[in-house]
């Protein structure tokens, strides 16, 4: 029997067995924001221990940083705090960080695989859940907590128990105006925001070879919305082609050989899988949450679900409870619903794909009366390009406001939230109660594309018709 | 590192009903604008304790009879969401010790076994009859025992579980893994020397 990705880059990493029968795993890449890490460099100090490979981690700014003005001193006393921390642990430690002046900062998420930090057969750690985008390269990428943070900056190791892994598999070809993020939130709304628990999901079938990588990052960044810790797709010729050329990526006569070592790491043909579900691409609509879990999804012209029809009585009080906060009656169509707020952004979908996917569709339109329209590249580098590109005036001149780069509404740690009960289209990853900034903010997760079309009609809408995608 | 081998958790418990109990809900994420976990006491579930006037929700960890609990009884998928480990530090630093549900998120898991706080999970049936004791007679001393793998109470005891490993950590007072992990140098230095690291 074969081996999958995650056992070879598993067994490459492993250091030994712990006396609890834990793994010993070495890292190979960690990276840090400044949420999640102070503390881990205060735990440090405390114990007296020093960063033991400060070459293998990489620090940015992100989750707390304004996207709207980005003047120090900052205008929340306690983000600039945070900001200075990490300056000062990052100097002091010897770890590069990509902060604002560079040219570099961004999302972790989004600058990892940029610069060509985040590497097929590697194990890629950070305090964030959302680690597991780096999967899509052809790695083990997964969230920690702080405590494991400090774990790996005074050991490069972790004590960890490995996956089981699901091969989740999408057969076919995704219709037009089907994006990656309808995939993700198909699969979640299959499987269910527990259903990963447990796993890792090795995504695959010929829907997901055909996707380029921005697209594959959104589908393994959503894997743990689905509870899988890690997500990945096997490295190929669209990895390769994505990664050759960028800042980090190995040169010359590495690159090739580098090319050869990360080939290996490919699941075998014959690799043995804990699950396997498989799915079909054609049956997978323009999908949009309509709760407070982002298992609870459905098809654009699909109608909220009742919670009568629930198979079990705890997913029927779930819907209960999503339906009463969403303000929402059971069997309403969310198609025509209008939307206060849009937000197209995050380690989602914040990249360069995102938003050339959808310029052109802006092109000459206008973003609807009343609604506040939020474009936020993830990084410099994709902000930049966006400029270059004439994209970005494209989205102004609709009437968006063009942000600079950051997590900015996806969590509420920065100045960009939702106000009262408003009602958000929004390309992020969670729609849990509050996640937005307000205790009674409503999220709707959806495509980039799905966005734009709430953008411009002001009501939840299928992007399909609105942009005549056939 | 000195740490003290967690066996048990024992006093009175509180409801904190519902499936996929995220991260933002135990705790907001305005509050993790600190470079400290030392604020964090009464924070948990704050928004689900408390409308935005500071007025009370009536949740059930801020009623009289549940005041002092260790224990929390939750539902399915407990701690989903964000790696913040803020989130079991809040609970931890709210004083709680222990955690039944019938599953947690790996990273809430892993981050809670991290600091010494054992989550430990029962059947839909087990916790509903925790509930109901709980609801009924809400002073009863529950006892969360990790060598037997029960959580006992006069009235009842029912089984619980653990992946093993995490639990031997606990009870051998391990839980914080930094020692281990230090114990094999030449080891991690072989394959720091074999792995690649990105550089430009």
């Amino acid at each position: 029997m074969g081996k999958t990705l995650y056992r070879k880059v598993w067994e490459a990493h492993t250091v030994g067995t712990l006396p609890d029968g834990r793994t010993q795993l070495f890292i190979a890449t960690h990276f840090v924001h400044e949420v999640t890490s102070p503390q881990a460099f205060a735990m440090l100090r405390e114990l007296n221990l020093p960063v033991l490979h400060p070459e293998r981690t990489f620090a940015t700014v992100d989750h707390i940083i304004p996207t709207d003005n980005q003047c120090e001193p900052l205008a929340d006393p306690r983000a600039q705090t945070m900001l200075n921390a990490l300056r000062t642990n990052t100097a002091a430690a010897g770890i590069r960080m990509f902060d604002l002046p560079t040219g570099y900062q961004g999302i972790v998420h989004s600058i990892g695989p940029e610069l060509g930090i985040t590497q097929p057969g590697m194990t890629i750690v950070c305090g964030d859940s959302h680690t597991a985008t780096h999967g899509a390269v052809g790695s083990i990428a997964m969230g920690i907590g702080t405590t494991q943070v400090r774990d790996v900056l005074a050991t490069q190791t972790l004590a960890m128990l490995p996956l089981k892994v699901r091969n989740v598999r999408v057969e076919g070809t995704l219709r037009p105006g089907v994006t990656a993020k309808d995939v993700a939130l198909y699969i979640i709304g299959k499987l269910g925001a527990d259903g990963g628990l447990g796993y890792a999901y090795e995504f695959g079938g010929s829907a997901i070879e055909a996707m380029d990588m921005d697209g594959r990052f959104t589908l393994c960044n959503m894997a743990i919305e689905g509870a899988a810790r890690c997500g990945y797709v096997n490295p190929d010729a669209t990895t390769f082609a994505y990664l050759k050329g960028r800042p980090y990526a190995p040169k010359g006569e590495a690159w090739e050989a580098a090319v050869e070592r990360w080939k290996s790491f490919a699941s075998d043909a014959d690799a043995e899988y804990d699950d396997v579900v498989i799915y079909q691409a054609e049956d997978i609509e323009p999908t949009v949450t309509w709760g407070i879990s982002p298992d609870m999804s459905i098809g654009i012209n699909g109608a909220v679900p009742a919670p009568e029809e629930a198979p079990d009585a705890e997913t029927r009080k779930a819907r209960i409870t999503a339906l009463e906060y969403m303000q929402l009656q059971a069997g309403q169509p969310l198609k025509g619903m209008p939307i206060n707020v849009v937000f197209i952004g995050s380690c989602t979908n914040g990249r360069i794909t995102d938003f050339r996917a959808i310029a052109p569709y802006l092109k000459g339109r206008k973003v609807a009366a009343g609604v506040k329209a939020l474009a936020v590249p993830g990084s410099q580098m994709t902000a930049m390009q966006c400029e270059a590109e004439g994209i970005a005036d494209i989205f102004r001149e609709a009437g968006f406001e063009w942000r600079l780069a950051g997590c900015s509404m996806c969590l509420a740690m920065n100045p960009d939230k939702l106000q009262g009960d408003q009602i958000c289209a929004s390309t992020s990853n969670r729609n849990f109660k509050g996640r937005q900034g307000s205790p009674t903010g409503r999220t709707l997760l959806m495509s980039p594309l799905m966005a734009a079309a709430a953008a411009v009609t002001g009501t939840v809408a299928d992007p399909r018709d609105i942009f005549d995608i056939h | 590192m000195a740490l003290n081998k967690i066996t048990s958790v024992c006093g009175k418990a509180v409801p904190v009903p519902g499936a996929d109990m995220d991260t933002d809900r135990i705790i907001p994420a305005r509050f993790l604008k600190c470079v400290t976990f030392d604020e964090l006491a009464g924070t948990m579930f704050y928004d689900e304790r408390f409308n935005a006037d500071g007025s009370s929700k009536g949740h059930p960890i801020d009623a009289p009879q549940h005041a002092g609990a260790t224990i929390i009884l939750g539902g399915e998928n407990f701690g989903c969401g964000s790696s913040r480990e803020h989130a079991p530090q809040a609970i931890k630093r709210s004083g709680i010790q222990a955690v039944v549900a019938e599953s947690f998120a790996e990273i809430f898991f892993g981050n809670a076994a991290g600091i010494g706080m054992p989550c430990v999970c029962a059947t839909h049936a087990a916790l509903q009859t925790a509930l109901c004791i709980t609801r009924e007679a809400p002073q009863t001393q529950w006892s969360l025992d990790l060598e037997a793998m029960t959580l006992s109470c006069p009235m009842a005891t029912l089984p619980v579980t653990m992946p093993a490993e995490p639990r031997e950590a606990l009870m051998q007072g391990r839980w914080d893994a930094v020692v281990e992990l230090m114990n094999a140098p030449e080891a991690v230095a072989a394959l720091a020397a074999k792995l690649p690291a990105p550089s430009l």
